[in-house]
């Protein structure tokens, strides 16, 4: 194995693969008993810690300034076929890794006492799934890529389906046959793309024309594989059903990182593969976008269910995040960018926190709320700044982004900004409506009365996603920054290969 | 005479006849002894076929090469594993007898004989000997009418597609004069426009072996045989019986008939797209386990036929591919249906499943993985397979076949997480009786197999590379 790389030893696939360390030690505990079912939540817990402190070697010894993969590794696996154990991280990917490490000891502490039965199995799902996601996001090789892909359906749908609520059948069946359908239209477009370059090394892949109409067919199938991964309306039906049934944590790493990794494979994929198909099918992704936007921003205001409502909310902000990455400049990208991580810390965020009321009160229905603020002052704090950072208050995470997407939209065009905006002024209404009746008004509800305040584990959780969402919000370029040099090589990429199609049709209209 | 060419199926042959002896001779039943000796006499044929030189043996009807050597493992293996599985389950089921793994040994002699045949006499004498020990296996519980009629049933529909191939070979000697594969293959090369005749030969020959692999439309046998038939047989017949006609008509189709590929092409086209689409849709509605296992076999079979229509060396490297990693699955995933077995009955509706993961874990886990396996889920063995035979499709260009193949493995998904969903997220059904060791065993080695299959396959794809690379000289 090639170690070369700024860390001096293989770190990405450790990060990727200590999990399964985890989980092999879990799986060797046995019992029953609370004190042994601690050991499990201790040892899952450790272990989470452990790779999201090795993610932070990432943070720490990344370059920023160079655009294309850094701290690559690369092992033989399939040498007949020219497909390889790749590994590698760019400016894109940096960053999910450590949402992904981030989020699953969170996730790991916001199911401590909620999951009661079976519980070694649930840590060693999760971390089976931290694996997945963050073998997916450094995975430099396409094969290897769409493994860890469609590995990550796996653990959710038994995460989904054993933990779930009263319709978890329904909504784990849903949400594994939605991905897999699409994502076997990908594996089609895979093929196309390795009979035809020879290779599955995404760095080559980059470096590869594909023809122009080879490229409108891979963009239609990558569109219905990371479509429905974002979820872009028409598709995004599964999301609400696997978010309601979903334990808390479960919607927390979808909502955070899964969620992520359609519009992450419109990054790797098919903008810089893809320039001509992108650039023809702009106009499909902007319409596509802005019905997201405005549509399931009208459809969360009339919901009835928490959960429900932050499914809806994402929806639309990821309709965001799509016109974003297909305004092809260096604002809309970074704000895509920034929307995405953003969007990763703020919705997990709102999904603890109706985690941290449905484990009080067992029930998800805003009207059999309302007045928190007198029982609960820190939640209805904590809560306040979440949604403000999900309407895009200056100052928090939420604003950078969605200011980013459109000024980067206006420059493509007036109304699609325009459009786009509408979106956050309708987020604005039905977060505060939301806010207003679970917080706010007096407590008329007899099992209210008693209710109490967050824990000290409550705060643990919350508190690193509070100092997140605050930083990315005051000091956003020290997230930016690890980006920047790639989306600006990206943009400049584009423009270039769209120009030498541009040129390569006029020569052939004045060669006739 | 290069007689040694075949000197494993000879040894293995012979040393049937010395475990028969040795059953007849013993006062009470021995059958663990004659599996022993049948488990042993396969470790030295795997021994032998391994070290077998490369050869044209008997004027030229018998062929040794890396092709054939590769099938005949693989074969051993399924034949193997499925011995393994009826030492249980038949001595529980008071149908222990000596002649089983006997059976299977003259089962697999013929299997091997058709990996080795190069000429259509060869193909269909151990065409015979497989079905006719298969017969006997299939009604191999002869006190139980499920069984018996399995076997008759299989009898009758097996006799009319041996005789459909039978008059395939002689159409086709009849217009070319020949039964030998590379005689053949001059006729057919040396015609400007291929003789009619010489098409329906094809055609029938086709057939014959489409039945063998219970492939649409010639699938009706399956469903009800490997119902009835006891499991260990489903779980032998679903296995090696499959390998053995496949790796035949990848022979005589890239081979003898390579020159006419456009012509057969077709054929094969609508019997693997009819093969996908029934394997995937009927399942669905399937409440007996044995009987999902038939539709979801049927649409395996689909999915390799794709390599096969593909027609390229890729196409058969990734047919191979598929079946090794669909031995072993399909031999693990029976293994863990002849695991449910309560208060000393076998049970095998799928709702007998039911919360299994809260009352044996790793039972559950194993078959989850062979389900996700055959769904073709990543990072399971089975999706390497179909990996295969897409990219050989999308290489040869063959849109529709790919698109309805990765469409239909989506329908195919749902039934298989049906399964899953069963046996983790429904309530618990009370426990399964203790899990014997030997299957136990079987499971756990598949299992590991299909699991893991992702961290070394290069040396699967590279023999099956060299594999396919022979047929194509």
């Amino acid at each position: 194995m090639n170690t070369i790389n700024a860390a001096g030893f293989p770190i990405l696939s450790l990060i990727t693969f200590l999990p399964l360390a985890g989980c092999a030690f879990i799986a060797t505990l046995r019992g029953a008993t609370p004190a042994e079912l601690r050991n499990a939540r201790w040892a899952a817990l450790g272990t989470s810690l452990l790779t999201f402190a090795l993610s932070l070697i990432l943070w720490v010894k990344f370059d920023p300034s160079v655009s294309g993969f850094q701290f690559r590794e690369t092992a033989v696996w399939l040498p007949d076929f020219n497909v390889a154990y790749r590994m590698g991280i760019d400016g894109i990917s940096v960053l999910f890794v450590l949402l992904a490490t981030a989020l699953t000891p969170i996730c790991i502490l916001a199911s401590w006492e909620s999951i009661t039965t079976r519980v070694r199995e649930y840590m060693i799902a999760f971390l089976v799934l931290e694996t997945m996601m963050v073998g997916m996001f450094c995975a430099t090789d396409f094969l290897l890529f769409y493994i860890f892909f469609e590995g990550v359906l796996i653990p959710m749908y038994i995460i989904i389906g054993v933990w779930g609520g009263p319709r978890r059948v329904y909504a784990s069946l849903k949400f594994f046959l939605y991905t897999f359908a699409g994502s076997v239209l990908m594996l089609l477009a895979l093929l196309a793309m390795w009979h035809h370059a020879g290779t599955t090394d995404i760095s080559v892949l980059l470096q590869t024309q594909f023809p122009a109409g080879m490229q409108y067919w891979l963009f239609l199938a990558f569109l219905a594989s990371f479509a429905v991964k974002v979820p872009m309306w028409p598709v995004h039906t599964w999301l609400p059903d696997a978010h309601v049934e979903a334990p808390t944590a479960g919607s927390v790493i979808l909502a955070g990182v899964l969620l992520k990794m359609g519009a992450y494979g419109f990054f790797r994929f098919s903008l810089p593969m893809l320039p001509e198909a992108s650039a023809h099918f702009q106009p499909l992704m902007f319409t596509l976008g802005v019905v997201a936007v405005i549509y399931t921003s009208l459809v969360a205001l009339a919901q009835e269910d928490l959960k429900k409502l932050i499914a809806y909310s994402s929806v639309a902000h990821m309709g965001v995040v799509v016109i974003g990455i297909f305004t092809f400049n260096q604002q809309g990208m970074d704000g895509a960018l920034f929307q995405m991580l953003s969007h990763g810390v703020v919705s997990a965020a709102l999904f603890l926190c109706v985690g941290v009321v449905y484990d009080r009160m067992h029930t998800r229905e805003i009207a059999r709320y309302g007045g928190l603020a007198d029982r609960m002052p820190a939640y209805a704090l904590v809560f306040m700044l979440f949604t403000m950072a999900s309407i895009g208050l200056p100052g928090t995470a939420g604003f950078v982004g969605e200011f980013l997407v459109l000024v980067g939209a206006f420059h493509v065009n007036f109304w699609l900004a325009l459009l786009g905006s509408s979106g956050m002024i309708l987020g604005a209404a039905y977060m505060l409506y939301l806010y207003r009746r679970i917080i706010f008004g007096r407590i008329t509800r007899d099992d209210l009365k008693s209710i109490l305040d967050i824990s000290p584990r409550e705060i643990a959780v919350f508190a690193p996603l509070v100092v997140l969402t605050l930083w990315m919000g005051i000091y956003p370029s020290s997230f930016t920054t690890f980006f920047d040099a790639t989306t600006g090589a990206m943009v400049q990429s584009h423009e270039q290969a769209w120009q030498g199609a541009h040129h390569a049709t006029l020569a052939g209209i004045f060669h006739q | 005479m290069n007689w040694a060419a075949a000197l494993p199926e000879i040894v293995l042959s012979c040393a049937g006849f010395i475990i028969l002896i040795v059953g007849v001779l013993q006062k009470q039943d021995r059958t663990p002894l004659c599996t022993s000796l049948m488990l042993l006499a396969f470790v030295v044929t795997g021994f032998l076929v391994w070290r077998t030189p490369d050869g044209v043996a008997y004027t030229g009807i018998f062929i040794t090469d890396y092709f054939a050597r590769f099938a005949k493992l693989l074969i051993l293996a399924g034949g193997a594993l499925a011995a393994v599985l009826a030492l249980d389950f038949n001595a529980k089921q008071r149908i222990a007898r000596f002649e089983f793994p006997i059976l299977i040994l003259f089962s697999t002699v013929g299997m091997m004989t058709m990996a080795s045949a190069a000429n259509l006499m060869t193909l269909y004498m151990g065409l015979e000997l497989q079905s006719l020990a298969i017969y006997v296996l299939a009604a191999f519980a002869r006190d139980d009418l499920r069984s018996s009629e399995a076997g008759l049933k299989y009898f009758v529909l097996s006799a009319l597609a041996s005789g459909l191939l039978l008059y395939g070979i002689s159409l086709a000697y009849g217009f070319s004069g020949t039964m030998q594969f590379d005689r053949l293959a001059q006729a057919v090369t040396s015609a400007d426009t291929p003789s009619t005749g010489l098409m329906a030969g094809i055609a029938f020959i086709v057939a014959g072996l489409a039945f063998k692999l219970s492939a649409v439309p010639f699938h009706m046998w399956t469903p009800d045989v490997y119902e009835g038939a006891p499991t260990p047989v489903t779980a032998f017949m679903s296995t090696a019986p499959k390998v053995a006609p496949f790796v035949v008509l990848l022979r005589l189709m890239v081979g003898p008939f390579g020159h006419v590929t456009v012509q057969w092409q077709p054929i094969i086209v609508v019997v693997s797209i009819g093969s996908m689409i029934l394997g995937s849709f009927a399942a669905i509605g399937q409440s007996n386990i044995k009987r999902l296992m038939a539709y979801s076999s049927i649409g395996h079979m689909g999915y390799a036929l794709i390599g096969l229509a593909a027609g390229t060396e890729a196409g058969i490297r990734g047919v191979l591919i598929y079946l090794t990693t669909y031995v072993f699955m399909s031999a693990g995933a029976f293994a863990c249906i002849i695991a449910m077995r309560r208060n000393g009955k076998p049970v095998e509706r799928i709702a007998d499943l039911g919360g299994l993961a809260r009352t044996d874990l790793l039972l559950a886990t194993l078959l989850a993985i062979f389900m996700f396996s055959m769904a073709g889920v990543p990072p399971m063995a089975g999706f390497f397979g179909k990996l295969y035979v897409f990219l050989s499709a999308v290489q040869a260009g063959m849109w529709t076949l790919a698109v309805i193949g990765v469409l239909t493995s989506v329908v195919g998904c749902f039934y298989y997480l049906r399964i899953i969903k069963v046996m983790f997220f429904d309530a618990a059904e009370p426990a399964f009786d203790r899990r014997p060791m030997s299957v136990s065993g079987v499971a756990l080695a598949t299992g590991a197999f299909t699991l893991l299959f992702f961290l070394v396959p290069a040396p699967f794809t590279g023999a099956a590379e060299s594999a396919a690379r022979i047929l194509f000289g």
